[in-house]
C-alpha cells in the first residue's frame, strides 16, 4: 500500500511542479522548448557524473540545468541569424546535444548505470526505492523531496514575479520600456524550466516531462480566460492526470509514465469536446443553431418584403418556398417548423403570415 | 546645454541599421514640449524604428536621444508608449481592467502588486476612453477599435509627460478615431508632448500641430503649416502622392 501512495505522491508533486512553468511556456508558444531541454540536458548529466562519479549528487541537477539554459541560448542564436526558423532551430539543437550525451555514455560509461531506457521513459515504479534515511528513520522517497523543493521554487518564483511574468509574456516591448528586463525574466523562466525538467526527468523520464509541461496548461487554457485560474487549473489537471494515469497503469500492468502521458491526452481530448463555448460539441451546436436561425431570418425577411403586396398570397405559400428561395422541400418544411416553434410565423392552412415577433426579427435583421 | 533641457525630445544623428541595411540615416529631431507631432512617411521609412530607438527598444548604430535633457533610462517614468495593436497576443488569458493596470507596473516597480489605487486609476482611464462597460471583458472579445482604446487607457494610467504612439489610428472605427483625437487634444492642453506614427496624410493638418516627414532620413520637421508642403511630401514619397493636401 505504501508503494501505491509513494508513487502517486511523486507523480502529483512532479506534475504540479511541471504544470506551473508550463503555463508560461504554452502562452509564449514555447512548449517545444521543454522537449528540447529535456533531451539536451543529457550531456550535462553525463559530464557532471564523470566529475562526481555519483548519480545522486546535486551537481548533476545544476550541470543539467546549465545545459538546459545553454540549449535555449543556442536555439535563440540560430534563430537570430534569420536563416532558420524557431522550430528548425530547436530540431537542430537538441538532437545534437542529446547525441553528444549518448556518445559520451557509450564510449566512457558503458559499465555504469546510465540506462537509455530510463532516460527516455523513466521508471516511476522504482522511484520510491531510493529513500531518504536520516539517523535510521525512513523519511520517504528522495524524489518527493527533490521535486517538492523544485515545486516550491517554481511556486515562489511565480508568486513573487507574477506581475512581471504576465507583462513580459503579454507585451514584452512594454515590459522593456517600463524597465522590467524581459530578457532577464525570459532566462529566469528558462532556468526554472531546465531545473524542473532535470528533476522531473530523473523521476519520470523525458517523454513524460514534456506531457506534464504542455498537457495540463493547454487543457486549462481551453477552460479559462484568467491567468491565475489557468495556473491553478493546470496544477489540478496535472494531479488528476497523474493519479488516473497511475491507476490505469496498475489496472493494465503497463508503464506508469506511459499511462500518465496517455491520460494527459485523454483528459485534454475530453475537455476539448465538452468545454462550454469553445469545445467541439458547443461549436457544433452553435453552428447548427446559427444555420436554423439564419434560415428563419431569411424566411421572415422574405415574408416581410412581400407583406401587403398583391403577390403576398403566392409568396407565402409553403409549397412555393422551395421554388422561390430554391430551398430543398424537406429543408423548407423544417425551417417553417423552426419558425413556427419560435412564434415568428403563424400558419393558416398552407399560408404563412408573419407574427408581430417575426416582423421585429425581420426589421432588426434589415437595419443591421 | 541650456537649450536641450527645454526640448521634450531631442534626437541627434540617429542611425539605425540591420547589418549594412540602414533603416534610419543620421536623423535629427527636436520636439518642443506640448506639441502633437505626427511622423509620416512611406512604408519602410523607419517610422516605427524611430519610436523604438527613442524608447531604447532598438539599439542605434550611432546617435543620441534625450528626453527633457536626460537619457531614456533616467526618464522612463515620464514616457508612455502605445505599441501597435497587432504587437501583442489578444488571446492572452486576461481582461480589460488587467491590461489597463499594466500601465501602472512601472510606477509599482518589481514585485509589488497592483491594488485598490491602481484599480481606481484604471477604471477612471477606461471611463475616459468610453470603455467602462467592458471592464471585465476578456480581451479576445474586443473589436479592433476597442483594443486600441484599451491600449490608450493603459497609456493614460501611466500619467506620462511624453507619449509615443505607434499607429493608434490603424484599423479603428470612426468613433474610436474621434475618441483618440479628443484624448490627444486633452494631452496637449495639459502640456504633454505626443509623438504619433501616422499613415493618413489627409488628417495630418486637422489632428496635429507638428509634423515630421521621414524616409530613412529626415526630410523635414516643424509646425504643420510650414512643413507639410507639397514639395516636402514629394521628396518624402518620391512623387507617389496622387493627391494634394492643401
Amino acid at each position: 500500500m505504501q508503494g501505491h501512495l509513494d508513487i502517486q505522491l511523486i507523480a502529483i508533486v512532479t506534475a504540479v511542479a511541471c504544470a506551473l512553468p508550463g503555463v508560461f511556456l504554452v502562452l509564449r508558444r514555447m512548449t517545444l522548448m521543454s522537449d528540447a531541454i529535456s533531451h539536451a540536458i543529457l550531456p550535462g548529466i553525463v559530464l557532471a557524473f564523470f566529475f562526481t562519479e555519483s548519480l545522486s549528487s546535486p551537481l548533476l541537477i545544476l550541470a543539467a540545468a546549465g545545459t538546459g539554459v545553454l540549449t535555449v541560448v543556442f536555439v535563440e542564436l540560430l534563430q537570430r541569424t534569420k536563416l532558420v526558423k524557431e522550430d528548425a532551430a530547436i530540431g537542430l539543437t537538441f538532437p545534437a546535444l542529446f547525441s553528444i550525451g549518448v556518445i559520451l555514455i557509450s564510449r566512457f560509461a558503458g559499465n555504469v548505470h546510465l540506462d537509455m531506457d530510463a532516460v527516455l521513459l523513466g521508471e516511476l515504479a522504482y522511484a520510491p526505492l531510493n529513500r531518504l534515511n536520516v539517523f535510521g528513520y525512513d523519511l520517504g522517497p528522495v524524489s518527493v523531496y527533490v521535486m517538492g523543493t523544485i515545486l516550491l521554487l517554481n511556486l515562489a518564483f511565480i508568486l513573487l514575479f507574477y506581475k512581471e511574468l504576465k507583462l513580459a509574456t503579454f507585451d514584452a516591448s512594454l515590459a522593456a520600456t517600463l524597465g522590467f528586463a524581459p530578457t532577464l525574466i525570459h532566462y529566469g523562466l528558462m532556468t526554472l524550466v531546465s531545473v524542473t525538467t532535470v528533476g522531473a526527468f530523473d523521476a519520470v523520464g523525458s517523454i513524460l516531462v514534456v506531457a506534464l509541461i504542455a498537457g495540463p496548461p493547454a487543457t486549462a487554457y481551453l477552460i479559462t480566460d484568467r491567468l491565475s485560474l489557468m495556473l491553478t487549473l493546470s496544477a489540478v489537471i496535472g494531479s488528476v492526470n497523474a493519479v488516473s494515469g497511475y491507476w490505469l497503469a496498475y489496472l493494465f500492468d503497463v508503464s506508469i509514465a506511459g499511462a500518465i502521458a496517455t491520460m494527459t491526452l485523454l483528459v485534454f481530448g475530453l475537455v476539448f469536446l465538452v468545454v462550454p463555448n469553445r469545445g467541439l460539441i458547443a461549436i457544433a451546436r452553435r453552428r447548427t443553431r446559427q444555420k436554423w436561425e439564419f434560415a428563419q431570418t431569411m424566411l421572415v425577411i422574405h415574408l416581410f418584403n412581400h407583406e401587403r403586396l398583391p403577390e403576398a398570397e403566392a409568396e407565402s405559400e409553403i409549397a412555393h418556398l422551395h421554388e422561390h428561395l430554391r430551398w430543398d422541400p424537406t429543408f423548407a418544411t423544417q425551417v417553417v417548423k423552426y419558425a413556427l416553434n419560435n412564434r415568428c410565423v403563424s400558419q393558416e392552412e398552407t399560408l404563412l403570415t408573419l407574427t408581430e415577433r417575426g416582423r421585429t426579427v425581420a426589421q432588426q435583421a434589415l437595419v443591421q | 546645454m541650456q537649450a536641450s533641457e527645454t526640448k521634450a525630445i531631442e534626437v541627434t544623428d540617429l542611425t539605425v541599421a540591420y547589418q549594412d541595411q540602414p533603416v534610419l540615416w543620421d536623423v535629427d529631431l527636436d520636439v518642443p514640449p506640448g506639441v502633437l507631432l505626427s511622423i509620416v512617411g512611406p512604408n519602410g521609412a523607419g517610422k516605427t524604428t524611430l519610436i523604438k530607438a527613442i524608447l531604447g527598444l532598438v539599439r542605434p548604430a550611432a546617435g543620441n536621444v534625450l528626453i527633457y535633457g536626460k537619457s531614456y533610462e533616467a526618464q522612463r517614468r515620464i514616457v508612455g508608449y502605445v505599441p501597435q495593436r497587432g504587437s501583442v497576443d489578444w488571446d492572452f488569458p486576461t481582461n480589460v481592467l488587467d491590461v489597463v493596470m499594466m500601465g501602472r507596473y512601472g510606477a509599482l516597480g518589481w514585485v509589488r502588486r497592483p491594488g485598490k489605487q491602481e484599480r481606481e486609476l484604471a477604471m477612471n482611464a477606461l471611463e475616459k476612453v468610453g470603455m467602462e462597460a467592458y471592464t471585465n471583458r476578456q480581451i479576445s472579445q474586443l473589436s479592433g477599435g476597442q483594443q486600441q482604446r484599451v491600449f490608450l487607457a493603459r497609456a493614460l494610467v501611466q500619467d506620462a509627460t511624453v507619449y509615443l504612439m505607434d499607429e493608434p489610428f490603424q484599423g479603428v472605427d470612426a468613433t474610436t478615431e474621434r475618441a483618440i483625437v479628443t484624448l490627444l487634444q486633452e494631452f496637449r492642453e495639459k502640456g504633454k508632448t505626443v509623438v504619433v506614427v501616422h499613415h493618413d496624410l489627409q488628417t495630418v493638418t486637422d489632428y496635429f500641430d507638428w509634423v515630421m516627414l521621414l524616409n530613412i532620413r529626415r526630410i523635414a520637421s516643424g509646425p504643420v503649416d510650414e512643413t507639410f508642403t507639397p514639395e516636402n511630401l514629394r521628396t518624402t514619397y518620391g512623387g507617389r502622392v496622387a493627391f494634394m493636401t492643401k
